[in-house]
């Protein structure tokens, strides 16, 4: 089952390093991996989402645990949650294109933030799932060019991480 | 005052209490060998290779239960400490490694002597730090030496730049350690121990199975205390030795790939077993799913929640230091009104005895040539059950650990988790310098000696009179061993040909060089090297064993616990 793993760590130089070095060297998946500093300037929060049993997916939060730099773990999938991620797309826009890209953009809720004489960069956010609806909306042959930043995600009400 | 980061690095160990620093000087850790040169509170051994230091630091701390400390410098200093580091980090042993690293200005720029010790370390330590700047210095190690020494034991590296070692800062050293992010939980949840100690009493066919943690945690008197009370058999694993008393006859010996017919019968078929410090790994239950077949309650105590329900579902895990989760469950068993169930019970030990009788560890006695169970045999009837006993990897170590009756924790030094051939020689110098009083037996092959050989001069110069009992069968035995049963006794590359001449070898290193090639002469040699005439002098007896003998019991890889090879069936 898929999971998003949230967790609170050190800011410090290398903790991304003890993560991704235990994923790959107890063998877990990685879907994606975000991290950024939160307000908290020595705290950093990890988004990771991976797959595996429920065995696997609980020794996984073990291992986390047991990283020295590791303040805080939640399962976000264990609770409601909410999950949002970012995708900037870079479409051909020339002649007609433009007119139904940009009305695909507003029905996905999408913005466009750049425009150029031969394209246009499009900013959408919500699920991973609905990220990849856009693109299957849209006409494949149009796309230059898609970035994506990975799940972030936080639980609702008074579900918090922090600490 | 302010006080060069080297001068830190000396005072730091100093307020550890350290005794002995295990290192090999180089380039990078130049400024702390000159204070090291000006200090006397701890005492620095001179090893002969990296490798060796961090297993000596290894075995100091296994012997003593204080913290190892071993110092290398940057590079090739760093990664021979690795298979050290490794070794140490899966026994959870404690040490620290205090590492040499170019100068900070340097680091990414390939600089001589460079490696990114904390990266090439990171899977292989509990915990490691790269200092930047020597105002962190102090607080940096405090923190290693916690966190190597606390909740499960493991190494610490600390990674020091040369220019930090000479930058100066005033010295505080740090009462204690408070880490938000690090609180390992000691003390086991009430609810589940209440429950764990009623399930041990509901038990019809009970099992105490205990591993490293409980030599570690300490806990080998509340063990024994348990079992004592409840009448019930116990199991230690290859890393528990010695945590119950081997000549006990509750004892059923070491269980696994290697273990006594009793224990992995009794280990199998058991309707409750209480798991102490140990974590069900493969050369322990073999397939898991074959482990699972038999029907059966498991209580799991352990500091490292990650051991608990890794490769066997346990019912009632706790979480805590064993000691103190022991010592609350023996509280409550002792003002129980509930008994164990005595006919079950005795039922129960008589299919135990029967299991016994098959004497799985027999062997011929009456052979002329040596075999390597009667050595093993004869050293633990001449130390008296007293030695501290250090193995390498293989069947010498097999051997060692099913027939040297360990009665007290702390006694039995070797490589289980990382298998590491070489730790033996380097093993006993550091359990010697633990206990400088008592009898150190390095039991090893001719092939896992040669490993770390060099050590014999580290012997010499600081006067270490170990007592090395070489089997020496001509072959990488255990390796041999796989050959003749899974690969139509193709001997492919296991064969040590150009042997050196071991006891011309011990001279030349300026020790005392024995040959043994009789069964009828093995006693005496024990004696002789045992005796106070060589009480100052590291004798290596080298025996020559039987080329074909083999470890049995034996559970092959992937197979049940229960579907073991015994000597007779071949």
């Amino acid at each position: 089952m898929r999971h998003i793993i949230s967790l609170l760590m050190e800011n410090e130089a290398g903790a991304l390093s003890r993560v991704a070095g235990l994923f790959s060297a107890r063998g877990y998946n990685i879907e994606s991996l975000t991290v950024a500093p939160t307000e908290d300037a020595t705290l950093s929060r990890m988004t990771i989402v991976t797959v595996g049993s429920e065995d696997v997916i609980e020794q996984i939060i073990k291992q986390l645990n047991k990283l020295v730099d590791v303040v805080k773990v939640l399962d976000l999938t264990e609770g409601s949650h909410i999950e949002r991620e970012l995708m900037l797309v870079k479409v051909r826009a020339a002649g007609k294109e433009r007119e139904e890209l940009k009305r695909m953009a507003d029905i996905f809720r999408g913005r466009i933030i750049d425009v150029a004489d031969l394209s246009y960069t499009i900013e959408l956010t919500g699920t991973g799932t609905k990220l990849d609806a856009f693109l299957e909306a849209i006409d494949e042959s149009v796309i230059l060019e898609t970035v994506r930043t990975g799940a972030s995600g936080i639980g609702r009400g008074d579900r918090i991480l922090k600490v | 005052m302010e006080l060069t980061g080297a001068e830190i690095v000396t005072r730091c160990l100093a307020e550890e209490g350290v005794e002995f620093v295990f290192g090999y000087p180089g380039g990078a850790v130049l400024n702390i060998y000159d204070e090291i040169f000006k200090q006397n509170s701890f005492k620095h051994v001179l090893v002969r290779h990296e490798q060796a230091a961090v297993h000596a630091a290894d075995a100091f701390a296994r012997a003593s239960g204080k913290v190892g400390v071993a110092l290398v410098t940057s590079g090739p200093g760093a990664t021979n400490a690795v298979t050290g580091i490794a070794t140490a980090y899966m026994d959870s042993i404690p040490v620290v490694i205090l590492s040499g690293q170019v100068p900070t200005a340097a680091i990414g720029l390939d600089a001589f002597q460079e490696v990114d010790a904390v990266g090439i370390t990171r899977p292989c330590v509990k915990h490691n730090f790269l200092v930047k700047d020597v105002r962190d210095l102090a607080a940096t190690i405090k923190k290693a030496f916690h966190i190597a020494a606390t909740g499960r034991p493991g190494p610490v590296l600390v990674d020091i730049p040369k220019d930090v070692t000479s930058h100066k800062t005033e010295f505080a050293y740090p009462d204690s350690v408070s880490m938000r992010s690090y609180n390992p939980v000691l003390k086991g949840h009430s609810g589940q121990i209440k429950k764990a100690a009623q399930m041990l009493l509901e038990a019809k066919r009970p099992m105490i199975y205990t591993g490293g943690g409980v030599v570690l945690g300490n806990a080998s008197e509340q063990v024994t205390e348990l079992a004592k009370l409840l009448h019930y058999p116990v199991t230690n694993t290859l890393m528990g030795l010695g945590g119950y008393p081997a000549t006990d006859r509750q004892f059923l010996g070491m269980l696994g790939m290697h273990g006594t017919y009793e224990a992995n019968m009794a280990m199998q078929h058991c309707d409750v077993l209480l798991a102490v410090g140990a974590r069900f790994d493969d050369r322990v239950i073999g397939n898991p799913a074959h482990f699972a077949r038999e029907q059966r309650r498991i209580v799991h105590i352990d500091v490292d929640p990650s051991s608990i329900s890794k490769r066997v579902k346990v019912d009632v895990p706790i979480v805590g230091d064993v000691q103190q989760v022991l010592d609350e469950m023996l509280k409550l068993l002792k003002a129980s009104k509930e008994k164990p169930d005595e006919a079950a019970l005795n039922t129960w030990w008589t299919q135990i005895e029967l299991w016994r009788s098959r004497n799985c560890l027999k062997y011929n006695r009456d052979s002329e040539i040596i075999k390597p169970q009667f050595v093993v045999e004869k050293l633990w009837e001449i130390t008296k059950g007293d030695a501290i006993v250090t193995s390498d990897v293989g069947q010498h170590q097999m051997w060692a650990a099913q027939f040297y009756k360990f009665d007290k924790p702390r006694r039995w030094l070797n490589s289980g988790g990382l298998g590491t051939m070489g730790v033996g020689l380097p093993y006993a110098m550091g359990a010697q310098l633990a206990h400088p009083d008592a009898a150190i037996a390095c039991i090893t092959g001719e092939s896992s000696i040669q490993m770390c050989i060099q050590e014999l001069s580290t012997c010499k110069q600081y006067r270490l009179p170990v007592k090395i009992v070489n089997l020496n069968n001509r072959y990488m035995g255990m390796v041999r061993q796989w050959q003749e049963f899974f690969y139509g006794s193709r001997y492919a590359e296991s064969y040590m040909e150009s042997l050196p001449d071991f006891v011309k070898l011990a001279e030349a290193y300026g020790h005392v060089g024995m040959k043994i090639e009789k069964t009828a002469d093995v006693e005496a040699a024990l004696k002789e090297a045992f005796s106070p005439a060589m009480k100052e002098r590291l004798v290596f007896m080298d025996f020559i064993t039987d080329q074909t003998e083999n470890v049995f019991p034996m559970v092959e890889g992937g197979k049940g616990l229960s579907e073991m090879i015994l000597a007779e069936e071949l």
